[in-house]
């Protein structure tokens, strides 16, 4: 794709945790309350305050620590890192410098290709998250005012950064889609991209194909949807490449991706960048962890996606990839097992929940907890389809009903008269009366057109409204028409 | 004697005896403050209403027949450095000329839990940088025993304040002798406890890792006293320690024979005057006389101590003063355009030039490329000055030197920098190691000015030198000389 050239890719990845109150202060974690309502002096960081450690924090990036992988360090500290910005109001962020919670770990992601890929993860540090500001014109600079909301600050924040083992946009997202995924699955983070509770950082370069050394690299901040992502990661590769080619240079620095335009967009350059004047938080002391904790933590994880997904494959049978895309989300697996549970096809309900069920979450951009039906309710319809009571396609029209109402299938299947038609004799009198009106077509049938009897078969389920049984119309027809 | 002169335990028997009221005690203290302030100048914000009304509820207690805690009625004031609800703490800053906090420090919670009365805000050193009170961002404090001079620094105000008799007690913080050296230039007792006893929760940082808040007080048993309900674990701050607060006053009047003291030769080098060794050498030898053991020690890494304070304090101060960037409270600078100007102009406008001295130096300790250098050495050396102690105090109780080089000079005489940051030289290496120590009286240079003994313990070794302190005040009236002002 890039000729000649190979592109990689690093994430630095910000993840909220969803623990009940903020790092540092009894203030609750919230989002979307009034500005400044869940704010204190300590998180407002006012002159004499300090910072107390919230466990759960630690739980948690232990717990995502040990899902992604990694070594967890038993001794570990924060250190401050100073900048000025009014959304940062000691002008120091709580972050880990050199003795992360986390380092060294790893996932496993897979490709269209069903080729399997390992991405390396360099380290996991805990830090606090910012405020927001709320600019009165386009940006800081113009505005002739900003407000400060700080409600945000002080919300515990994990740094996820990868391994450049990344050198393509579907491999990016496929990473980014895995971390989330996994997250969500061990319960410490909702990773709403929307909310900005997930969030990254994206670097990228290009070297020569077979380059010993790695680019210049430019970097994306803040980037808080996939799509954004791999349009730019489509984009920004081959920009680089054209600078190169024209024997121009990558300047390092920062980049904006201009959604609309569909193009990055020059922030700042390296010579402005910060030095962050790291050195160790003497407000707080170091966290050493018991191992036998850590142990526990690990003894505690849910199943996670790829194990999940080797057992669908091999307990379940259902194809590798429906076992991908489903356990890809908790919800969506818990769904599905919940049905396994009530019925035994794994492989139609995987067919359903990929399916008819997935478009109409799309359509209705829902999600699995806002779905009116119950997993038994599914299982229900199954039962139905394989009792005869209802065809396939008619089973459509009650997924659908389903899904809008809530209803149980037998209620749907009864109060719409969906019933299927499998009476012989009934059929018989259905399908005398089709051919009684189209004895042209009867005609051709007769004459060696054998393509009319599709005619037919679409007439006489016209005439039942989809009900009649489909093996049975074929046989009646045939029979009939053979004459 | 007027009520203003007498010490906190012996005014607390006169109420429990219902021969004063809270309210004559406080209004004593507000008589001398009129008489005497305008001198001293040793207080930012006074807040009489507020005492008045305290002592009234305190005389009702009494007067209800309720138990009343020591420190009930007995008028207290506080460095302007620790955060009061509702009253301004300033930091003697311009830059927080207008501060009221919304929340009380825990050792003002503590103090109000026992019926405290706070009689004001006294003047300091901007930010706690200086040893003199001279770099106040509002005016300057004498020194009660001689109004041309220094009354010592960081905390300034609140050792005029005891020692002009405005204030029974006061509380100061000591980041590098901030408590004692002030103490020893105004002829009180000031302590500075070990790093960790008493919660930082609401002192203003300058330096996370070495500011301790202590007590002054007129002697002994009252330091005693106010450490007995300032100390103590908070969960609010996580570098305070978590242990079990012994009673203070429980160590005073043992008998202090057999006791070992060590006399750290480096604390008596050329920098220190003569008549400041002379008095310690003579109250070495009282404590001999009561039956303490004394030898000479080395602290091989003291001279490094001063260098390394320089880079560690400037370095933690750079950022732990950069939230005053105009933004939420404080000054904010009127002619700024942009947010990066506003930043500039307020912290230019703000801050005075010591404090901006130190936050250059620090930033420049921290940036990339001279943290190692800097910082990072300093730090080492910390640990070898630490080691130092440790060594010391596997063989001897409490170790004795100056407090202080000289005696408290003419307010303007240093000008250069440096020649001030050495009048902290045997205070320094005290909070380096985060040890406890203490200042006390032991007598008069020949311009009559007090001389500082400094009394330093193991860590968490606050009851020793408290005994070995009250001996010595026993055995001497030192602490009865008051300033004639
Ligand atoms: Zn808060």
């Amino acid at each position: 794709m890039l000729d000649g050239y190979e592109m990689t890719v690093g994430l630095e990845i910000h993840v909220q945790l969803d623990t009940d109150t903020k790092i540092f202060c009894g203030c609750k974690n919230e989002f979307g309350a009034e500005p400044n309502h869940h704010t204190c002096p300590i998180c407002l960081g006012l002159p004499g305050t300090l910072p107390v450690l919230n466990e759960k924090a630690v739980e948690y990036i232990v717990k995502a620590g040990l899902a992604l992988n990694c070594e967890i360090n038993t001794f570990s500290k924060f250190d401050r890192k100073n900048y000025f910005y009014a959304d940062l109001p000691k002008a120091y962020q709580i972050s880990q410098f050199d003795l992360p919670f986390c380092e060294d770990g790893h996932v496993m992601i897979q490709l269209e290709d069903e080729t399997e890929m390992k991405i390396g993860i360099t380290r996991i540090h805990l830090e606090e998250d910012a405020g927001k500001l709320n600019h009165a014109g386009e940006g800081i600079a113009s505005s002739d005012s900003s407000l400060v909301d700080y409600n945000r600050v002080g919300t515990p924040l994990i740094e996820i950064v990868s391994e450049p083992d990344i050198h393509s946009p579907e491999q990016a997202i496929a990473y980014l889609k895995k971390i989330k995924s996994i997250l969500e699955y061990i319960g410490v983070s909702d990773c709403d991209m929307s909310q900005g509770s997930m969030r990254a950082d994206v670097n990228i370069s290009v070297a020569p194909t077979g380059s010993d050394e790695l680019g210049t690299r430019t970097e994306l901040k803040n980037m808080n949807s996939f799509k954004a992502i791999e349009k730019a990661l489509k984009y920004e590769p081959k920009r680089q490449i054209k600078v190169l080619e024209s024997g121009g240079e990558i300047i390092q620095g920062t980049l904006t991706w201009d959604d609309e335009a569909g193009k990055t967009i020059p922030m700042r350059s390296k010579e402005e960048a910060h030095d962050y004047r790291y050195f160790p938080e003497p407000d707080l002391v170091p966290v050493i962890v018991e191992q036998e904790w850590v142990d526990g933590i690990e003894d505690s994880l849910p199943e996670l996606p790829d194990a999940r997904q080797k057992r669908y494959v091999e307990e379940l049978g259902i194809p590798e990839y429906d076992a991908m895309v489903i356990t890809a989300d908790r919800e969506m697996a818990d769904f599905f097992e919940a049905v396994v549970k009530e019925h035994n096809d794994a492989k139609a309900i995987s067919n359903w929940i990929m399916g008819d069920f997935s478009r109409l979450l799309n359509e209705e951009s829902i999600t699995i907890a806002e779905v009116k039906f119950k997993p038994a309710d599914l299982a229900q319809m199954l039962k139905l389809m394989d009792e005869g009571t209802i065809s396939s396609k008619i089973a459509k029209t009650v997924f659908e009903e389903m899904f809008a109402t809530g209803k149980n299938p037998d209620t749907i299947v009864e109060e719409k008269g969906l019933k299927q038609i499998s009476d012989t004799s009934e059929l018989e009198k259905i399908i005398d009366q089709v051919i009684a009106d189209n004895q042209s077509a009867l005609e051709d049938y007769r004459g060696g057109n054998k393509n009319v009897f599709g005619f037919f078969i679409g007439q006489t389920m016209k005439a039942t409204r989809g009900k009649a049984n489909p093996g049975m119309v074929n046989k009646i027809l045939k029979e009939k028409l053979e004459g | 004697m007027e009520l203003y002169q007498l010490t906190a335990h012996q005014l607390h028997e006169k109420l429990v005896n219902k021969e004063v009221t809270a309210r004559e005690i406080t209004e004593s203290i507000y008589n001398r403050i009129e008489a005497v302030e305008k001198d001293v100048k040793a207080y930012i914000t006074l807040t009489k209403e507020d005492a008045l009304k305290q002592a009234d509820k305190v005389d009702e207690k009494i007067a209800n027949g309720e138990e009343i805690a020591p420190l009930a009625g007995i008028p207290i004031a506080i460095k302007d450095n620790m955060s009061t609800e509702g009253v301004k703490t300033t930091c003697a800053s311009q830059i927080l000329h207008n501060y009221k906090p919304p929340y009380d420090a825990t050792v003002i919670k503590k103090l109000v839990a026992e019926d405290y009365i706070m009689v004001g805000k006294t003047n300091m050193d901007e930010f706690a940088m200086g040893s003199s009170t001279e770099n106040s961002g509002f005016s300057k404090t004498a020194n009660p025993w001689d109004l041309t001079r220094v009354p010592g620094g960081s905390s300034g105000g609140s050792a005029a304040a005891v020692a002009a008799g405005e204030a029974i007690i006061s509380l100061g913080s000591d980041t590098g002798g901030s408590i004692r050296q002030p103490a020893a230039f105004c002829g009180v007792v000031g302590l500075k406890p070990t790093y960790g006893l008493v919660s930082r929760y609401g002192l203003v940082a300058f330096a996370s890792s070495l500011d301790q808040i202590g007590p002054f007080s007129k002697d002994i048993t009252d330091c005693a006293i106010a450490l007995n309900y300032i100390a103590g674990h908070d969960e609010f701050d996580s570098t305070s320690a978590n242990r079990e607060v012994p009673d203070y006053t429980a160590s005073l009047n043992q008998d202090i024979a057999g006791m070992k003291i060590g006399v750290p030769s480096e604390y008596f080098g050329d920098g220190i005057d003569q008549e400041v060794k002379d008095a310690v050498w003579a109250a070495i030898k009282k404590l001999e006389e009561l039956g303490a053991e004394y030898e000479e020690v080395s602290l091989p890494h003291t001279d490094y101590a001063l260098s390394a304070y320089y880079l560690i304090a400037p370095a933690e101060a750079s950022s732990n003063l950069a939230r005053y960037d105009g933004v939420r409270y404080g000054l904010r600078s009127e002619e700024a355009k942009g947010l990066v100007e506003m930043y500039k102009n307020t912290r230019q406008e703000g801050f005075g030039d010591e404090v901006k001295r130190r936050i250059m130096l620090g930033t420049y300790a921290l940036s990339s490329g001279y943290y190692d250098a800097y910082y990072k050495k300093a730090q080492k050396v910390r640990t070898l000055v630490k080691q130092d102690f440790d060594k010391a105090f596997e063989k001897y109780d409490v170790l004795i030197s100056p407090t202080t080089p000289t005696t408290s000079f003419k307010a303007g005489a240093k000008k250069d920098p440096l020649e001030m940051y050495l009048s902290d030289i045997c205070t320094i290496p005290i909070n380096l190691a985060g040890i406890p120590a203490l200042s006390m009286p032991c007598g008069l240079d020949s311009n009559g000015l007090p001389i500082g003994l400094q009394i330093m313990g193991n860590h968490f070794g606050e009851e020793k030198i408290l005994q070995v302190a009250h001996a010595f005040e026993q055995a001497t009236d030192f602490h009865k000389k008051q300033a004639s002002l």
